[in-house]
C-alpha cells in the first residue's frame, strides 16, 4: 500500500491512499490541528465527496476503533514471523472456573510459562492486561508462547 | 464640532457601515471586499459622503492595513515550502504569469497609458486572491480535492513573484531614469534575495527574539518587526509591503501560527480600512465610462486563469473535472490587485487606472466566488456524464 503525501502550501498536509476496492481516502491535517476525513468521489477520483471535520479527540477515537482489533491481527502475523512462537485465542466460556475471578488467581505465566497480552472483550481490546483484571463469559484470551504452553492455558481456562 | 468629535463620528460610520456590509456579504456568501470598495466609492471623493476630517487617518490606516494583509500572507508560509514548491511549479507558475498579465498590459498599451502603466495593469490583472481563493475552496469543500496542492503551490509562486514585481513597479512609479531604475531595481532584487536568504538561514534566530509565551509581547514585537522593515523597505524603494511579507515568511512553525492568530482581528479591521481608502480614492463618476472595458479585461482574464488551471492541474495528471475546478479556483481577484493599483495611483499614474482596476476587482472579487458556486454542479454532471456516453 502506497500512501501519498502532499503539502498544501498555508494549510498544512494531505495523505491519501487507494484501498483495495478502488476507493481514494485521504487525511487533510490542518496546522490548526483540526484533521479532515476525505473520501473521493468514484466518478472523479480528484474531487472529495465527503469532507469530515475532526476535532482532536474525535480523530483519537476514530485511530482507536479502526486500531484495535488490527493488534490481534499484528500479532497472528507476529508469530508467522518468529518460529515456535504462536499466539492463541482462548474464549472463556460461562463454564469456565475463571469466570469472575481474576487473570492473578489462574497464575498462568508461573504455571505454563505462556503470557497473556490481551483480553478482547466485545468491542474491546484491554493489552497487557494487570493480575487483578477479571474474566468474563465471553472474553476471549490472546496468550502468546509456544504450542505447548499455549494448549496448557487452554486447558487451564477449561477446565482449572 | 469640535475636531475630535468629528474625527470619530465618521470614523464610527465607516467602520459600522463596513461592519453591517461584512454582515451582509456573509449571508449572500460572497467575499466582502467588493462592498468595501463601494462603501469607499460612495463615502469618497463625488460620493455621497465625503470625509474631511477622517481622511488623513484613513490613509494612515491604509497603509497599515497593507503592511499587516502582506505580513499575515507571509506567516502562512515558510521559507522552505516556498522553495519547494518554487521548483516543483515553475513551469505552471510561468504559465501562469505570461497568460495572466497579458490582458492587463496589452489593456494598457492599447490604450496609450505608456509602458509603465502596462506594468501596473500587467500585475493587476496577474494576481489571484490567495484570501478569497482560499476562502472558496474552504467554503466548496475543496481543500481535500486532489487539484488544490496545484491551486495552492500556484498562489505561492505568485506571492514570490510579487516579492520581486512590487520592487521593480515601485522603481519604475518613481519615474527614475533608465540607468538609476537599473541600479534601483537591483538593489530592490539584491536586498529581498538577502532577506530571503536571512529568513531561510536565520529564522531560527529570529524566531528565538520575536518568540514570547505572554501574547501581548508577541504581538508588539512581531507589529513592531514588520513595520521596522517595512519602513527600511521603503526607504530602499523595494515597497513597504514586500518587507512586511518577508518578515512574515522568516517566522515559522508554532510561532507564525500564533501571531497570525494574534493579528488576524487588526488586519481586518486595516484592510477594510484599505478597501475604503482605495475606495475613496476613486471617483464613482469615472468608474461608469471604463465599465465596459472592465467586463470585457475580466472576461478575458477569466478565461486565461481557467486555461491556467487547466495547464497546471493537466501537468500534476488531474482529470477533466479537476482541471476545470483549478481553474475556476484561480478566478477571483482581490487585495492584492488593488495594492498594486494604489501603489499606481499614488505615483500619479493614468486617472483612469484607478477606476478600471476598482471596476476590474469588484466583478472578479464578487463573481469569482458566485462562479465557483454556480459551476460546482455543472462540473459534476460533466464527470457523471461521461460513462454514460461511452
Amino acid at each position: 500500500m502506497e500512501i501519498e503525501q502532499t503539502a498544501l502550501p498555508g494549510i498544512g498536509l494531505k495523505h491519501e491512499f487507494t484501498t483495495h476496492t478502488g476507493r481514494r481516502i485521504g487525511i487533510v491535517s490542518h496546522r490548526s490541528g483540526r484533521r479532515d476525513l476525505i473520501i473521493y468521489d468514484r466518478d472523479d477520483p480528484d474531487r472529495a465527496c465527503e469532507s469530515v471535520q475532526l476535532t482532536d479527540e474525535e480523530a483519537d477515537a476514530l485511530v482507536e476503533l479502526l486500531g484495535a482489533p488490527r493488534i490481534v491481527q499484528r500479532l497472528n502475523a507476529l508469530h508467522r514471523e518468529v518460529e515456535g512462537l504462536v499466539s492463541v485465542q482462548i474464549p472463556v466460556t460461562p463454564s469456565s472456573p475463571y469466570e469472575g475471578r481474576t487473570l492473578g488467581d489462574a497464575r498462568i505465566r508461573t504455571r505454563t510459562g505462556a503470557s497473556v497480552v490481551a483480553v478482547v472483550r466485545g468491542d474491546q481490546v484491554h493489552a497487557s492486561p494487570t493480575p487483578d483484571f477479571g474474566f468474563r463469559a465471553g472474553d476471549v484470551v490472546v496468550v502468546v508462547g509456544d504450542a505447548e504452553n499455549t494448549a496448557a492455558v487452554a486447558d487451564i481456562l477449561a477446565d482449572g | 464640532m469640535h475636531h475630535t468629535a468629528i474625527l470619530f463620528l465618521e470614523l464610527g460610520g465607516v467602520i459600522l457601515a463596513l461592519g453591517i456590509l461584512g454582515a451582509l456579504a456573509l449571508r449572500v456568501g460572497i467575499s466582502p471586499i467588493p462592498l468595501y470598495l463601494v462603501a469607499g466609492l460612495a463615502f469618497g471623493t463625488g460620493g455621497i459622503l465625503p470625509l474631511a476630517t477622517s481622511e488623513e487617518f484613513i490613509a494612515t490606516g491604509a497603509e497599515l492595513g497593507v503592511i499587516l494583509l502582506l505580513l499575515t500572507l507571509g506567516l502562512e508560509y515558510n521559507a522552505d515550502e516556498l522553495m519547494t514548491s518554487l521548483k516543483s511549479n515553475a513551469p505552471s507558475g510561468l504559465v501562469d504569469l505570461v497568460l495572466n498579465a497579458a490582458p492587463g498590459a496589452i489593456a494598457a498599451l492599447l490604450l496609450g497609458w505608456g509602458p509603465v502603466a502596462a506594468v501596473a495593469m500587467a500585475g493587476v490583472t496577474y494576481a489571484t486572491s490567495s484570501g478569497i481563493t482560499a476562502k472558496v475552496l474552504s467554503d466548496l469543500g475543496w481543500i481535500g480535492n486532489r487539484e488544490t496542492p496545484v491551486v495552492l503551490s500556484l498562489l505561492v509562486f505568485e506571492d514570490l513573484t510579487m516579492a520581486l514585481y512590487l520592487p521593480i513597479l515601485t522603481a519604475l512609479l518613481a519615474g527614475v531614469s533608465l540607468l538609476s531604475g537599473a541600479i534601483t531595481v537591483a538593489i530592490a532584487l539584491a536586498t529581498v534575495t538577502v532577506v530571503l536568504v536571512v529568513a531561510l538561514k536565520f529564522g531560527d534566530w529570529i524566531e528565538k527574539f520575536v518568540a514570547s509565551p505572554n501574547s501581548e509581547v508577541l504581538l508588539l514585537k512581531v507589529i513592531g518587526l514588520a513595520m521596522l522593515v517595512a519602513g527600511l523597505a521603503q526607504q530602499l524603494q523595494v515597497s513597504a509591503a514586500v518587507g512586511a511579507f518577508l518578515v512574515g515568511i522568516a517566522l515559522s512553525g508554532e510561532l507564525a501560527h500564533d501571531a497570525r492568530a494574534l493579528l488576524m482581528p487588526i488586519r481586518d479591521l486595516f484592510a477594510a480600512v484599505f478597501f475604503v481608502f482605495f475606495g475613496l480614492q476613486t471617483d464613482p463618476a469615472k468608474i461608469v465610462p471604463v465599465l465596459w472595458l472592465a467586463a470585457i479585461l475580466a472576461f478575458v482574464s477569466m478565461v486565461t486563469k481557467l486555461a491556467t488551471g487547466a495547464f497546471a492541474a493537466r501537468r500534476a495528471g488531474i482529470g477533466r473535472a479537476g482541471r476545470v475546478r483549478a481553474g475556476i479556483a484561480l478566478i477571483p481577484r482581490g487585495e492584492f490587485n488593488i495594492v498594486i493599483a494604489g501603489l499606481a495611483v499614488a505615483a500619479g499614474a493614468h486617472p483612469d487606472l484607478g477606476p478600471l482596476a476598482a471596476a476590474y476587482v469588484l466583478i472578479l472579487a464578487a463573481f469569482g466566488p458566485l462562479a465557483a458556486r454556480l459551476t460546482a454542479p455543472l462540473v459534476a454532471a460533466l464527470t457523471k456524464a461521461k460513462p454514460a456516453t461511452h
